[in-house]
């Protein structure tokens, strides 16, 4: 469906995450499908209220022309369903698609979101291998705002204040709860805080290399992305373990959404057909509801939810015997 | 006696049938779930692996639904699996269970043993309704795994999504009604009928992905979270390494006959792995690089959480990734992974493989740690 005013053509990539929903726009005409407009919002818990925020914010502008959506992140169905996407991508294919635009001699591909992180390898702009944490939190954002916030340090001065330190102290971050342990314990040996940023830096920087590139051949060019990227202490971090530069780029905290609307656009220049977009207008103002019940048809008794808008049905996840709906988007 | 058993995949339906042949009363506990999943590991050590958990899950809601006895396999060789009946047994016990605990054990050497324990379950029944029972379980193992292996080639050819699966459950219903080996084998030529009619035109490339690992976590969708279904549905078509039929023939006919021999497996894991060190070990190795000869697109490795040989075989999939040039994806499965994170993986490994056949034809290998 296309909106009723004409305006500027763009291609919409969402990324519905744990921590954050991101919304960019990328130019529909330019060959280069550059960014033309972002916005980095905080899920908290509700991944429908913050899609709606972001997209009521993309209408209030009112010149813009979707062309195509895109949605990826661990909200994607979500997303997908409710938005009638073109295309509902997973994390990994989205940042690496975003990182080969914006350098196709990328290699290697070091995310770190909310509450995962990702590895990616890449050979002649190729996905050859990838890793993905989810069961750790250590090496994630969400740890580092936790101790920042503990320490007292608002997460936005962090970095430059693990960049100012002269002694980074060592800091076991094999587990998170051990390095909060021995995070306390140096605090009480006296030493300072720009040192024990540093040094929480370099052990989360382990603890990622440990659990995700052993046995991998981290190459040049490599991308630092994801919400986390925006810390320098980290980055250097990186680089001293890598012993190779690091390359945070322009849009780091938004690349899963940017992966999405370039493929999202890749899908309908080879379709040549048109978005199945529901609309700008149409989607902040209809009412979306989910459902999650316990099924009793058979005796699986598999965890279903729903997904209505305006009292329709769209989608349902989580059967197993398929004899509920569907289990992937519509 | 009320049996019950524990579950592996759809063979309940197999085991229903052999059992009411020595005269027993089947109880096959409800489908995992869940539940299962969380009855057994409370009562289980928390160290033991996921397969032990279900199963110890299974015998608990089999003896909620009146089972007096439970029939479990066990002994030598496989793995730790061997002696997992033995601490069940022990755990039940200590739970108050007043239960007939039966353990059938792959026969060491002669058939002797064998028959002993069976006479036990056997009681006063005619050699022809014996027969008859074996004969009829025969059939519906070999049934239910020819049904399953129809539904692998549907799944990501279906017109309708999900058709497939619905279709092989109503057919694997039929078959666990059917009485007689005639009734088995007219559901198989049906099903055959039946599925190539949900399936749509062939499409030019479909991409096909060889599954392997340890045998419960591979062939219990409960375990591997339905990778068969998932796979199927991203339009990729599995091709499966383990076969219940052929684990029974090698290892409970040929093994006692002194036919079985590893020398094939062996010869395929040269350079890899010289031997036998429990489990699946071997056969994960040896079947990937049988599986990267037969031009496969990529392999899916899965394994439970702790399992040693799937361990020693993971070490080694990496190498022969790149020697072979076919990429591998492990995954590790125990009660405490997320759904999310497996279906990205799986979703990721895909289009990895797409891209790899579109963009290089076949000239990487990548072999992935997954988790």
């Amino acid at each position: 469906m296309r909106l009723a005013s004409k305006g500027r053509p763009v291609y919409l990539g969402i990324d519905v995450g744990s921590v954050s929903t991101n919304l960019v726009l990328l130019d529909g005409e330019d060959s280069r499908s550059s960014l033309v407009w972002k916005k980095y919002l905080r899920t908290q818990g509700a991944p429908l209220a913050a899609l709606k925020k972001g997209l009521s914010l993309i209408a209030e502008e009112g010149m813009w022309e979707i062309r195509g959506v895109g949605t990826t992140g661990s909200g994607r169905e979500l997303a997908g369903a409710m938005l009638g996407a073109d295309i509902v991508k997973n994390e990994i294919t989205a940042h690496a698609t975003a990182a080969l635009h914006s350098d196709p001699t990328v290699s290697t591909i070091v995310e770190i979101g909310g509450q995962d992180s990702k590895l990616i390898v890449l050979r002649d702009g190729v996905v050859v291998d990838f890793a993905m944490n989810t069961v750790c939190a250590a090496g994630t954002g969400s740890f580092l705002d936790q101790q920042a916030a503990r320490l007292g340090v608002p997460i936005e001065n962090f970095g430059d204040l693990a960049l100012s330190s002269s002694n980074p102290v060592r800091i076991a971050g094999r587990c998170t709860v051990f390095a909060e342990t021995d995070m306390i314990h140096k605090q009480q040996l006296g030493m300072g805080i720009p040192d024990i940023l540093a040094g929480l830096c370099a052990a989360m920087v382990r603890n990622f290399l440990n659990n995700l590139a052993s046995g991998k051949e981290l190459r040049p060019t490599v991308f630092f992305q994801g919400g986390v990227a925006a810390n320098a202490g980290m980055k250097r971090a990186f680089e001293l373990a890598l012993n190779q530069p690091v390359h945070v780029p322009d849009h780091y905290d938004v690349m899963g959404a940017v992966g999405a609307a370039l493929l999202a656009k890749e899908e309908l220049e080879k379709s040549s057909g048109e978005t199945r977009f529901f609309g700008l207008e149409q989607a902040v103002n209809c009412d979306v509801t989910n459902r999650t019940y316990e099924c009793r048809r058979c005796p699986n008794n598999c965890e279903i939810s729903e997904i209505w808008r305006d009292g329709a049905f769209l989608a349902s996840w989580g059967s197993r015997c398929g004899q509920v709906g569907t289990q992937h988007g519509s | 006696m009320k049996v019950t058993f524990p579950h592996l995949g759809n063979a309940y339906i197999a085991i229903e049938a052999l059992l009411r042949g020595l005269g027993h009363e089947p109880i096959a506990p409800p489908p995992t779930t869940r539940h299962t999943l969380e009855l057994g590991s409370l009562h289980s050590p928390g160290e033991l692996c996921l397969p032990f958990k279900i199963v110890l899950g299974n015998m608990l809601e089999g003896l909620e639904l009146g089972a007096d006895s439970v029939l479990m396999i066990g002994g030598w060789g496989p793995c730790r699996l061997g002696y997992y009946g033995e601490i069940q047994r022990i755990l039940l016990e200590a739970l108050g269970k007043r239960v007939e605990f039966i353990t059938l054990e792959v026969p060491r050497g002669s058939y002797a043993t064998y028959f002993q324990r069976f006479r036990k379950l056997a009681a006063a029944r005619s050699a022809k309704a014996l027969l008859h029972g074996a004969r009829l379980s025969w059939a519906k193992l070999t049934a239910l795994e020819g049904l399953e292996e129809l539904a692998l080639k549907a799944r990501p050819r279906e017109q309708i999504s999900g058709a497939a699966s619905r279709y092989l459950q109503e057919q694997l219903a039929r078959l666990r009604e059917a009485e007689t080996v005639h009734e088995v084998q007219q559901i198989v030529e049906e099903a055959e009928v039946g599925f190539r009619a949900i399936m749509g035109p062939e499409r030019a490339h479909l991409l096909r992905v060889g599954l392997l690992g340890e045998i419960y976590t591979v062939v219990e969708s409960f375990a591997n979270l339905g990778v068969e279904e998932r796979l199927g549905e991203l339009g990729v078509e599995v091709v499966r390494t383990i076969s219940l039929r052929e684990w029974v023939e090698n290892h409970i006919f040929r093994k006692a006959l002194g036919l079985y021999s590893l020398r094939p497996l062996r010869r395929l894991a040269s350079g890899y792995l010289s031997g036998f060190i429990g489990g699946h070990g071997l056969e994960s190795v040896a079947r990937s690089v049988a599986l990267a000869r037969q031009n496969l697109d990529g392999i899916v490795h899965i394994l439970p959480l702790s399992c040693m040989p799937e361990i020693v075989a993971r070490g080694i999939l990496p190498r022969l990734s790149k020697d072979e040039q076919i990429p591998i994806l492990s995954l590790v499965v125990d009660e405490h992974m997320g759904e999310s994170g497996f279906q990205t993986r799986l979703e990721a490994f895909v289009d990895l493989l797409q891209r790899r056949v579109d963009a290089l034809g076949k000239q990487r290998s990548a072999c992935l740690s997954g988790n």
